[in-house]
């Protein structure tokens, strides 16, 4: 009859097809990081783009001994619950894993990493930067080995440059002189041409977290109800009005950027990057504002760990010690845009266009006297995502809905300090340093 | 007259749903300039260099075996599982049949986004994560409470009449449901397991939590995806298509069928 | 007799034992997390918590209204689209592939699909301008006009899966057996009154399980939602996945998740109760 013929017919194709896919999964004459090569799984949540993780599988990966699957995934969930799940069913599949400090923290708080001391001291002719030296140690041991870091700067299009307020100098502007810029704009235009990240995957939080907050009221959680935190919301309010009502859909700035639905944005510089480079001529980068208490800003670092259930861990530390080679780091430099966690100077070879563009911005930008360099959440553990709900809340409640300023900090503070109770995390940079649980002020 | 009308109407409606697909295939065959530009152009450059850049991709050809491959596996098992169970709610009326129907389409009602590392665990233990049958097996779970509904909804069509002829006739229970009801139900069990290929073929969250070197093509192409540049959305967005519209092409004459069942 | 009487029961068996393995275990535990506060302790707490959220009435509303408005539209426009292809037009393969397409458009796909056609610099502010009828970008996406939002939705949303309906609709309009189509014919019935005295009816069991089908898979649908509506609009489906991807807070997902399976198990019963089951042995 008709249908069980296809019946078998389909059965038939599906265990040909499986036996052929069998003899695939088997052949590692694939590139390095190809499916199913049967290597070294490294996982990551960055470089998680099409193109990146091409770059990551061609170039970087190119020249290590051994087949490399890498695998990447935005999603820190996903990443947390392999992790988790993999522990609790007593199997490594991952070898090696690559994420931000944060995720690591994570991790760390659940027993789940290897001591990395080892590696990071035998690793000592990298050359290291202290100060991410610093964030990758928790307890006094390290759980990472930096990899990779970045910050957030702002970009903008050419045809919003000459409507920049008198007297503004783009390389050192304020709050105040931004948000006279992008008002211009839209007096000019008649559209609103501001962007911010607000989208689902956008990075609006760290804007909060670690630029707003610290540039205008010195602090984050201590300072989070504070009459200064009051005017920085008024101003994000005004500022708001200036921009592109999609930017609830935004999540990497240079789209809208290079689409001109925006003309000034600010994000994360990987997700600037693109339109840097596309444009070079057309779109240029700069600091992050400063505000009344200084400027604010937000290194990152992503780093490379591995899960303690694995059991020959050394094959992964030599992928680690290839990953983090000058050569390979110059490389990633230019493929993707990340910055290594050392020195600048000592990179080897010329910088792209896009990419030197950032590298000026970001120097100018930390060496700006009166830079305050926030560090991202550090011990919070599982309560990361609640931390940062508190944030998007507010900002939800304050300037999409409109609501009453200081009700909705006063509500949301009740919430933060809940978070930093159940997670008994102390204060951290911006905010001063100190024993006991971290108080909202 | 009404012969216009309802030409009109087809012709609308297939305009409706292919013009949004041409605007696909002019971004994914478009320069990036031109995908950046304002106005769109209607057109596209025929670039291939987003394409080119999918097609190239190291573990692509892998991938998308893997997706063709699970798909057809879930098609399969979840028309076998379904069958007997659409069969008894068809046909027969006993106490347990809405509770029954309830409770399977209660799994579906729960968004499996919370249900990642429990299921994750198991397939662990069970030594089929990571493999084409183990993402077969949970795209199955997922397709099946539908599956059954749509084929119970199949059997009740045809009519109990038509088996009972056939038993007159000297069939044996099972030789009816063979001869008689299957011919007839061909293009609606056709399009359930059809649904489910499509299902299990596009499924990206709960295949990416499944599996780690043997994704299938939306894992590999779609978690980057959401943050590629533009030019590269729509290159993986038609290369993502393309094998679905192939696949539909090849299965739509089942579905068409060869009329309805007679009585005879 | 007996084995009459449990023949049904047996062939429920593989299905229901099949489902038991892949969900028992997981739905209790995560029904457990629901019940359980983000410090461990059993109480109404994570329930209580996802109630009292800003968003979570607004997240409610939206989603009754989009299904709401989108099961009519799409149960009416499936209706046209499989009558086309049953009917008596030519190119019957024709329409029927066309018609299905949008089956094999994944819903992250059809998400960054319609965004390219909604957005400020998108598709249809390019032929819309082209035509003359605005003289600027309009602003679909904007989400300080909910409606228009919402519209933008319920568009994406009725192209992507209104497929699912037609070929369930097809699958049933073909089983009805042409004997019956034909003693229509032979009373002189026009074609609307076949339509309505001997299609509809036999159709019924269908149109039931395609709704029921439908009902099920809009709760779960947030890929367009997010995708077009952005941070700015909720619906469950969006919720639950956020509270467990950005928020990870498996506890807040759960409660999301038992709400929505209390409201589809709704849902699916007015279905049910609006278009009763006849005895399914044949008319």
């Amino acid at each position: 009859m008709g249908v069980s013929r296809r019946d078998a017919l389909r059965l038939g194709l599906g265990t040909a097809a499986l036996g052929v896919l069998s003899a695939c999964a088997l052949d590692t004459s694939g590139a390095p990081g190809g499916v199913g090569s049967g290597g070294l799984v490294f996982y990551s949540t960055q470089l998680s783009t099409t193109e990146e993780a091409e770059s990551v599988r061609r170039q970087i990966l190119a020249g290590f001994g051994q087949p490399v699957q890498f695998t990447a995934d935005p999603s820190t969930t996903k990443m947390l619950d392999r992790v988790r799940a993999e522990a609790r069913a007593g199997t490594s599949n991952l070898a090696l894993i690559g994420a931000l400090q944060g995720e690591h923290a994570t991790l760390w708080k659940e027993g789940l990493l290897r001591d990395m001391t080892d590696v990071v001291e035998s690793l000592g002719d990298r050359g290291f930067t202290s100060r991410y030296l610093d964030l990758a140690r928790f307890d006094g041991r390290y759980a990472f080995v930096p990899w990779i870091s970045a910050s957030y700067l702002m970009a903008a299009r050419r045809e919003a440059l000459e409507f920049l307020p008198a007297g503004a100098d783009l390389q050192a502007l304020t709050y105040a002189q931004l948000l006279d810029w992008t008002r211009a704009i839209q007096q000019a235009t008649g559209s609103a041409r501001f962007g911010l990240p607000a989208g689902e995957n956008g990075l609006l939080k760290r804007f909060l977290q670690g630029y707003a907050y610290p540039s205008f009221t010195g602090g984050v959680n201590t300072t989070f109800a504070s009459p200064e935190a009051v005017g920085m919301w008024a101003w994000l309010r005004q500022i708001w009005d200036t921009a592109n009502p999609q930017s609830v859909t935004y999540g990497f700035m240079q789209e809208p950027l290079l689409t001109g639905e925006v003309w000034v944005a600010w994000d994360h510089a990987v997700r600037l990057v693109d339109a840097l480079q596309t444009r070079p001529d057309d779109i240029v980068s700069f600091p992050a504002p400063t505000g009344p208490r200084g400027l604010g800003y937000l290194p990152v670092l992503g780093g490379l760990s591995i899960p303690k259930a694995v059991a020959d861990p050394q094959p992964s530390i030599d992928l680690i010690r290839h990953l983090t080679d000058p050569a390979r780091v110059s490389t990633t430099l230019r493929t993707v845009a990340w910055f290594p966690p050392q020195d600048l100077a000592a990179i080897p070879g010329g910088l792209p266009p896009g990419v030197g563009q950032e590298a000026e911005t970001l120097q100018r930008m930390v060496g700006t006297p009166g830079a305050v360099a926030s560090s991202l959440a550090v011990g919070l553990g599982g309560q990361s995502g609640a931390y940062d709900k508190v944030f998007t809340d507010t900002f939800r409640g304050i300037v999409l809905d409109a609501g009453d300023v200081r009700g909705t900090l006063a509500t949301q503070a009740a919430a933060l300090q809940g978070v930093l109770d159940t997670a008994q995390a102390r204060c951290w940079a911006p905010d001063p340093l100190g024993e006991g649980v971290c108080r909202v002020g | 007259m009404r012969r216009v009308l309802a030409y009109g109407a087809a012709v609308l409606l297939a305009g409706w749903i292919l013009v949004p697909i041409w605007f696909v295939v002019v971004g994914a065959f478009s320069t990036a300039d031109s995908v950046y530009s304002y106005p769109l152009a209607a057109w596209p450059d025929w670039s291939l260099e987003s394409m080119r850049f999918f097609v190239t991709s190291a573990g692509v050809p892998q991938a998308l075996l893997s997706s063709v491959v699970v798909a057809l596996l879930t098609g399969v098992l979840t028309l076998l599982l379904a069958a007997p169970a659409g069969y008894a709610l068809a046909r027969f009326v006993f106490p347990g049949a809405s509770a029954y129907r309830l409770t399977v389409l209660a799994t579906r009602a729960f968004p499996v986004v919370v249900l990642s590392i429990p299921l994750a665990v198991f397939f662990l233990q069970w030594g089929i994560y990571d493999t084409v049958w183990g993402v077969a097996f949970m795209h199955t779970a997922l397709a099946l409470p539908f599956v059954v509904l749509m084929v119970a909804g199949v059997f009740a069509g045809v009519p109990v009449d038509i088996e009972e002829a056939a038993q007159i006739f000297g069939c044996s229970r099972v030789g009816a449901f063979r001869r008689a009801v299957v011919p007839n139900a061909a293009p609606g069990l056709a399009a359930a397991g059809t649904f489910a290929v499509l299902l299990s073929y596009n499924e990206v969250f709960a295949a990416s939590i499944l599996t780690l070197q043997e994704p299938t093509l939306p894992v590999f192409v779609l978690t980057g995806l959401t943050q590629a540049p533009l030019p590269f959305r729509y290159a993986g967005a038609l290369f993502l298509l393309a094998p679905a519209f192939l696949f539909i092409l090849l299965i739509r004459k089942r579905l068409i069928g060869v009329g309805g069942p007679t009585l005879r | 007799m007996s084995v009459r009487r449990s023949l049904p029961y047996l062939l429920l068996v593989p299905s229901v034992a099949y489902l038991l393995i892949f969900f028992a275990s997981p739905m209790v535990q995560a029904v457990g997390l629901a019940f359980t506060s983000t410090t461990g302790e059993w109480g109404l707490s994570s329930l209580s918590a996802m109630v009292s959220d800003d968003r979570f009435w607004p997240a409610v509303w939206t989603t009754v209204i989009l299904l709401v408005v989108l099961l009519p539209i799409q149960l009416a426009l499936a209706l046209v689209m499989s009558m086309i292809v049953t009917g008596r037009l030519r190119g019957k393969g024709f329409w029927l592939y066309v018609f299905l397409l949008p089956l094999g458009v994944s819903e992250l796909g059809a998400g960054i699909l319609w965004y390219s056609i909604f957005v400020e610099q998108g598709w249809l502010n390019t032929v819309l301008q082209a035509v003359g009828i605005v003289d600027r970008p309009v602003l679909w996406l904007d989400y300080r006009e909910p409606w228009r939002v919402i519209g933008t939705i319920v568009v994406a949303e009725a192209w992507r899966s209104t497929s699912l309906l037609v070929i369930i609709l097809v699958g049933g309009l073909r089983a009805i057996p042409r004997d019956y189509l034909e003693a229509a014919d032979v009373f002189h019935a026009g074609q609307w009154q076949r339509m309505r005295h001997v299609v509809l009816p036999m159709l019924r069991p269908t149109i039931r399980t395609a709704l029921i089908v439908r009902v099920v898979l809009a709760f779960e649908v947030f890929a367009t939602v997010i995708a077009l509506g952005g941070t700015a609009t909720d619906t469950l489906a969006t919720q639950a996945n956020r509270a467990y991807t950005e928020f990870q807070d498996a506890h807040l997902a759960s409660a999301y998740g038992l709400v929505i399976l209390v409201v589809s198990l709704v849902a699916v019963g007015i279905v049910l109760a609006a278009l009763p089951t006849h005895k399914e042995r044949g008319e």
